[in-house]
């Protein structure tokens, strides 16, 4: 590799801390992962339910750092002409209709597969930056069996190969993410160039943490509150949990509604936040007040 | 870097031993992933027990349902290689000073004589269990999970008997269900009075929360001993917990079936995705006459271009005829979990479930979003007992025939599952061979070993014989390879 690893970071406590300084907190599994992803100089692949923060950690991560973040969203269909690297063929036709006389064909040949007329994609982007970024690619779970392929070079090598260019290396290790919610299971190539990442549902305590610094103004005993009951809905058996931003979410709405004690009535009121369908709240808040 | 020289030779072989022990599990742990993690714990002390593990699992392990089966393998490795995981007699000091802590904190109840834990009643430790639960006490609670296996358990070296032999001792000595009662009954007291339903139910599951964590400790303590009475080699074999993907469907616990669950949704996402591919890139058929001539005026009217007709793509469609009688009644459970799934991914999914009788239930799970519905109203409401409530499949299918056997069509690929347990009833297996003849295919999934086939009352060869395929289905990893093969 002909680059070696940054060593951003002094330890897994740092990181933490680091994080807590963002307003992103972190637990032990999450803080030591970011810390050996830069340490080993390898992608991050984290993997979860919807709304953990998978995403968010990425961004945090960039803010800490300093970084810029550079994200790619995957989709079905997405291609290398968006991930990678595109030819801008106007400008190429342009150039060879500028001066037709002049240059022989061997010249405008090289000349039109130059630096000049690469279009920059994010994946290329990111390790052609001078400097420091973090690369998210989000949802990889997204795209196509066959698309995941487009990712292995860059992932395990940090190069970009053009046919018409050659083979074009990193400048500097970039810290890569990428997130997955799971919905299906990846290549055994890309998973094993990856460190592993799961992040689940924060216990309670820290999810009332985070409700603490994430809610300005809300009291102890509601974040408490809050807390509690999110983790008691998420016990049953639902066809989707609530997620750690519909807390948030929740938290808000509730100190905008100057309630400072839930009880049963204002919990049924307001289930719509936490739970988007309606055969979840129904059962939830027969769950809750009749038991 | 420079600090991080190359790994000592002991840590070498205590991570290829953990890694081959890992893969004795049945976790696929690659040559780069092992390579991964040496480099890994170079940057990680070992002392730091956490993160030394978050660091493992992080370049081991790259399924979350694994993680369960990597943290056993990893007590169990690792248990005896670490300060703080030290057995009960050796830090039995720590433990009775935070007991008499507790006594100068309780200076009425005046017990100052007996400066130790092992003097203590079993009133007395139900007592301090109660305290310490109440109050979240995470380094009490640990300790009385020490005491309580090391009393209660009454493990002797060398026995060979299990851990859940061990757990089930000490738990039956701790009554743990009217602990919860107890522990409901002070919340109300300490709240004065009589609590909301809201606030019940929040602190009852604070409390199950709690003594959930318990019993983990209590497990662990238990591990830690048998490790230490019979080293890690022969305990490793038998703590060992299936992974998700072999757990039997028959005996699936209810975490089990949880998990279980989890991981149908993508299989029948892969079911769907992989049937559509195939009709995606499926052969060219006869020539497209109109769309030559068409596509051959932008060539002023050569045909340069031929175009084909594509195999119109059919519609799979399914029908599941499922056996919900009690010799397979966990197994039932799945199979309509996964009928459930799959009539997200098809468009055409019938369902039938008989015992002696048949009925069809594709409506339950069409007209709701909720599984645990469902089921319930397939259980409750769903015809299907006839006589006597005993699996007769040969009535079963000949009233299916009867009533359904019409819409089977050649389009259909129809799916049969139970054990062909037919409580030596006639077997009428002509209505499955004339399935055959009408369905696109036939296939039958069964529950049981191999090694039971055909054996008592089980009459799956005399069916079998008429279908596109019999295929064992005892876990995830079966039915995935079943799923490989259909598509």
């Amino acid at each position: 590799m002909a680059v070696e690893p940054a060593n951003r970071f002094e330890s897994v406590q740092q990181v933490r801390e680091g994080l807590k300084s963002v307003n992103y907190l972190a637990d032990e599994g999450i803080a030591g992962v970011a810390f050996l992803a830069d340490r080993l100089g390898k992608p991050v692949l984290v993997e979860g339910p919807a709304g953990t923060g998978k995403t968010q950690l990425a961004k945090s991560i960039a803010e800490m750092t300093g970084a810029r973040l550079i994200r790619l969203q995957c989709y079905e269909g997405l291609d290398e002409s968006k991930a990678l690297y595109e030819w801008n063929y106007k400008k190429q036709l342009l150039r060879i209709q500028a001066d037709r006389t002049s240059d022989s064909w061997s010249e405008v040949h090289d000349d039109i597969f130059s630096d000049e007329f690469l279009l920059t994609r994010p994946l290329l982007e990111a390790i052609t930056a001078p400097d420091p970024v973090v690369l998210l690619i989000d949802e990889v779970d997204r795209v196509e069996v066959e698309t995941e392929a487009l990712l292995l070079e860059i992932l395990s090598d940090y190069q970009v190969s053009i046919p018409e260019l050659g083979t074009i290396e990193a400048k500097q290790i970039p810290l890569v993410f990428l997130t997955s919610n799971n919905t299906r299971e990846l290549s055994e190539a890309l998973k094993r160039r990856c460190l592993y990442l799961h992040v689940d549902y924060p216990s309670m305590e820290r999810e009332k943490e985070i409700v603490l610094t994430k809610v300005p103004g809300v009291t102890e005993h509601l974040a408490d509150q809050v807390s509690r009951i999110v983790r008691s809905i998420r016990m049953l058996d639902l066809k989707k949990s609530p997620s750690v931003s519909e807390t948030l979410d929740w938290a808000r709405t509730l100190l905008l509604l100057n309630i400072d004690t839930i009880d049963e009535q204002t919990a049924k009121e307001t289930l719509h936040i936490l739970l988007k369908y309606q055969t979840d709240i129904a059962k939830a808040a027969k769950e809750l007040s009749v038991d | 870097m420079s600090a991080a020289a190359a790994p000592q030779k002991s840590m070498l072989d205590l991570l290829n031993g953990f890694v081959a022990e890992l893969r004795n599990a049945g976790l696929p742990v690659s040559l780069t992933e092992n390579l991964d993690a040496m480099e890994a714990v170079q940057h990680i002390p070992i002392e730091d027990r956490e993160a030394f593990k978050y660091a493992l699992g992080a370049t081991l392990i790259k399924n979350n349902s694994h993680w369960r089966a990597f943290e056993t393998v990893f007590e169990v490795y690792f248990s005896l290689r670490g300060p703080e995981y030290r057995l009960a007699d050796a830090d039995a000091s720590a433990i009775d000073e935070l007991w008499r802590e507790m006594q100068e904190q309780q200076a009425e109840e005046n017990r100052g004589a007996s400066g130790s834990m092992d003097a203590l009643t079993p009133e007395e430790i139900a007592q301090m269990l109660m305290q310490a639960l109440l109050n979240a006490d995470q380094a009490m609670m640990r300790a009385l999970a020490k005491q309580s296996v090391q009393r209660f358990a009454g493990m002797e070296p060398g026995r060979p008997v299990g851990g859940t032999y061990y757990l089930y001792r000490t738990l039956r000595n701790l009554d743990l269900d009217g602990m919860l009662d107890k522990l409901m009954e002070q919340a109300a007291q300490d709240a004065g009075g009589e609590l909301t339903h809201l606030e019940e139910r929040l602190e009852r599951d604070e409390f199950e929360h709690r003594i959930d964590e318990f019993k983990k400790e209590i497990e662990a303590e238990i591990r830690r001993r048998l490790v230490a009475d019979r080293g890690v080699e022969a305990m490793a074999k038998t703590l060992r917990k299936p992974l998700p993907e072999d757990v039997e469907f028959m005996h699936a616990s209810r975490d089990e079936m949880q998990s279980l669950k989890k991981a149908l949704q993508p299989l029948t996402r892969k079911l769907a995705a992989r049937l559509a591919r195939k009709r995606k890139h499926g052969r060219k058929g006869p020539l497209d006459f109109r769309n030559t001539v068409r596509h051959s005026l932008s060539y002023g009217g050569v045909p340069a271009e031929p175009k084909f007709k594509y195999p119109r793509p059919a519609k799979p469609e399914l029908m599941v005829i499922a056996d919900i009688s009690g010799s397979v009644a966990a197994f039932a459970r799945f199979t309509l979990m996964l009928v459930y799934a799959m009539q997200g991914q098809f468009s055409k999914v019938r369902s039938f479930v008989f015992i002696d009788g048949i009925d069809e239930v594709t409506e339950f799970f069409k007209s709701t979003e909720d599984i645990q519905e469902a089921i319930h109203r397939v259980n409750t409401e769903a015809d299907v007992v006839w006589v006597d409530g005993h699996s007769d499949y040969g009535h079963a299918f000949e009233v299916f025939w009867e009533r359904y056997g019409k819409d089977v069509g050649p389009k259909t690929t129809v799916l049969l599952l139970g054990d062909a347990r037919n409580n030596y009833h006639a077997s009428q297996s002509w209505v499955v061979r004339e399935i055959r003849q009408k369905a696109r295919h036939v296939y039958w999934l069964n529950p049981e070993p191999r090694s039971y086939w055909n054996t008592g009352d089980s009459i799956v060869g005399d069916y079998g014989n008429h279908t596109d395929g019999v295929f064992e289905c005892r876990n995830l990893r079966q039915l995935e390879a079943f799923v490989e093969k259909l598509a």
